[in-house]
């Protein structure tokens, strides 16, 4: 089924420059794949509508169950250039968590705060 | 040393809480607490201000409330403390701290300011290109304010080694700041990348502070943490190989969990296998997580490889000004009468002429967070603001963004709500850029004092 990211990841983004970097993190292991899978960096991208200028580079780091995504153009040219009321894009993380993920029914019991419809 | 380091936080911003500093302090049993005042632009704002205000001291503004929070408990527990509260003067925060010493009663410690990053009269000799845009750093001549070199931990080392007992910078990396008690208590080797990355990674989880303890975390249902009013700052409790327990203040909101330690260890990261600092290349990919306890988390296996021959240098330049301004709507309808206020400001800017390099005019309450990244189905509020911002050259156009939105005072649509302005509308662009000069260029200079 599918199923918002915000159920099966969470997030948090940090800046540098005109960068964000906006880490997803699976909640549980198990989970960890559907984002290696679904989880791409042009999809990523795609989702931002148009809101990261430039490049999207992606970063697994199994080790932790994590996916850092690094994403170029994001920040209005810089924090201290940006119009954008939020110029840090610390409430930029927040829009991947309506990504849509296709959660095979053997894990939903893995997501949080999930009941189904 | 072969016993157990205990490193804890004091700030991990400018306009930080104090009190978690002082709990810190007081409670934290530490042999170290280390605070991260400054941010890309502290150091190019505090130029700007210094030359308008002459009795600005060029040192963190908190430095007296932070000081007088800690010192009593860190000078009776013997905790030193490393700060990069000395902004573009680290000779000031010292003679600063010293006055308070003495004012408190504490004689005969200790102090040194560390020196040497600010290189504004020779950056543009000893970089090259700019690393955002390929271009010569020469292009900056006109506009540039301030340039700084990232230093490192091998400086505030050296201090502690002196016998300093409070070490006072300006800008050094920020897990250097955390990392520098290691370096001078284990007697690592400075280009010992291995401990060196482990130590920095560990700097890294505590650099921000309350972010690895509960701080910009929680969201109800998701990830609840208990008394999210009441967070410490972190402490590390560090072995001699460069591992460590990150753990708080027991009876302190908030919660240390392998959650909050992966977010914050990805914090502003971009290749996790790569992390630059002036110390070391830091490996975080091969890092291991163990929750060893309640609001216990073992941090093992950071990887390090040998630190580059370049420093860091972020360079401020003056690049005009912003002008911004906010009105409302709200009930049935806002959505709409929002819109063509937009449109009206779009036309009326036109017709004043504004000579802006980027506008932006968006619905708080609908899209001027995500901007484009807004889903097109996302509901209609039932409040909205206005908002617009404007970038220009000038003042003087930066200016009319404010006063075409008095204009929709009277002049405006229905049901306009718009608050007085009280305050100044514009405000000055400070653009930073980053390039990188040869490590040896820029040697760190010791100062040393004694209250």
């Amino acid at each position: 089924m599918k199923v918002k990211l915000q159920h099966v990841a969470h997030a948090r983004s940090g800046d540098k420059g005109d960068t964000s970097n906006i880490a997803v993190f699976a909640y549980t292991p198990a989970l960890y794949p559907l984002l290696v899978e679904q989880l791409t960096a042009e999809r990523f991208k795609a989702h931002y509508r148009g809101a990261i200028k430039g490049e999207v580079i992606r970063y697994p780091v199994e080790a932790i169950h994590a996916i850092n995504f690094v994403c170029h153009g994001a920040l209005g040219g810089g924090v201290s250039r940006s119009l954008c009321l939020d110029n840090y894009g610390k409430a930029l993380s927040a829009a991947i968590l309506g990504f849509e993920v296709e959660v095979p029914g053997g894990l939903v019991k893995e997501l949080k705060n999930f009941t189904e419809a | 040393m072969s016993r157990t380091l205990r490193i804890g936080s004091g700030a991990a911003w400018w306009g930080d809480r104090i009190e978690p500093a002082r709990l810190n302090a007081e409670r934290g049993e530490l042999d170290y607490l280390c605070f991260e005042t400054m941010a890309e632009a502290t150091v190019s704002a505090a130029q700007v201000r210094a030359r308008r205000d002459p009795a600005f001291p060029g040192y963190d503004t908190y430095l007296d409330d932070r000081m007088r929070a800690v010192l009593p408990a860190c000078m009776a527990r013997g905790t030193r403390i490393v700060s990069n509260q000395g902004w573009i003067n680290p000779d000031g925060a010292a003679a600063r701290i010293v006055a308070l010493l003495r004012e408190l009663g504490f004689s005969g410690v200790k102090v040194a300011s560390v020196n040497g990053s600010l290189i504004t009269d020779r950056v543009l000799s000893l970089t090259g290109r700019i690393l955002e845009n390929g271009q010569p750093t020469a292009t900056l001549a006109p506009t540039l304010i301030s340039a700084e070199a990232y230093l490192g931990a091998e400086p505030i080392a050296e201090a502690l080694a002196a016998g300093a007992r409070i070490v006072v910078t300006g800008r050094v990396a920020d897990p250097s700041i955390f990392m520098a008690p290691m370096l001078h208590e284990f007697g690592w080797d400075p280009l010992d990348h291995a401990r060196l990355g482990a130590g920095n990674g560990i700097g890294h989880l505590l650099e921000c502070g309350a972010q690895v303890t509960g701080g910009y975390f929680p969201d109800p249902g998701f990830k609840d943490v208990p008394e999210p009013w009441n967070l410490a700052f972190p402490i590390a409790e560090v072995q001699p190989d460069g591992s460590a327990v990150i753990t708080k203040v027991a009876g302190s909101g908030g919660a240390v969990t392998l959650q909050t330690v992966k977010e914050q260890l990805l914090y502003e990261v971009h290749d996790p296998a790569n992390y630059l600092t002036p110390d070391v290349v830091v490996d975080f990919t091969t890092v291991r997580l163990e929750q060893a306890g309640p609001d216990r988390v073992r941090v093992s296996g950071i990887g390090g490889k040998p630190r580059t021959p370049t420093l860091k240098v972020s360079i401020g330049c003056t690049e005009g000004f912003i002008g911004e301004d906010m009105f409302f709507y709200a009930g049935p309808g806002a959505l709409r009468r929002a819109q063509l206020a937009k449109r009206i400001l779009e036309e009326r800017f036109r017709i004043v002429g504004l000579q802006a390099e980027d506008v932006r005019i968006d619905f708080l309450g609908l899209n001027a967070i995500h901007g484009a990244a807004t889903p097109p189905d996302a509901p209609e509020p039932y409040e909205v603001a206005v908002r617009v911002a404007a970038r220009t050259r000038t003042r003087e156009e930066a200016i009319k963004v404010g006063r075409e939105v008095d204009g929709m005072a009277v002049s405006g649509i229905a049901h306009t709500g718009k608050r007085v302005p009280h305050q100044d509308r514009t405000r000055e662009v400070i653009g930073v850029w980053s390039s990188l000069v040869p490590r040896e260029q820029v040697p760190a200079t010791i100062r040393y004092w004694e209250s």
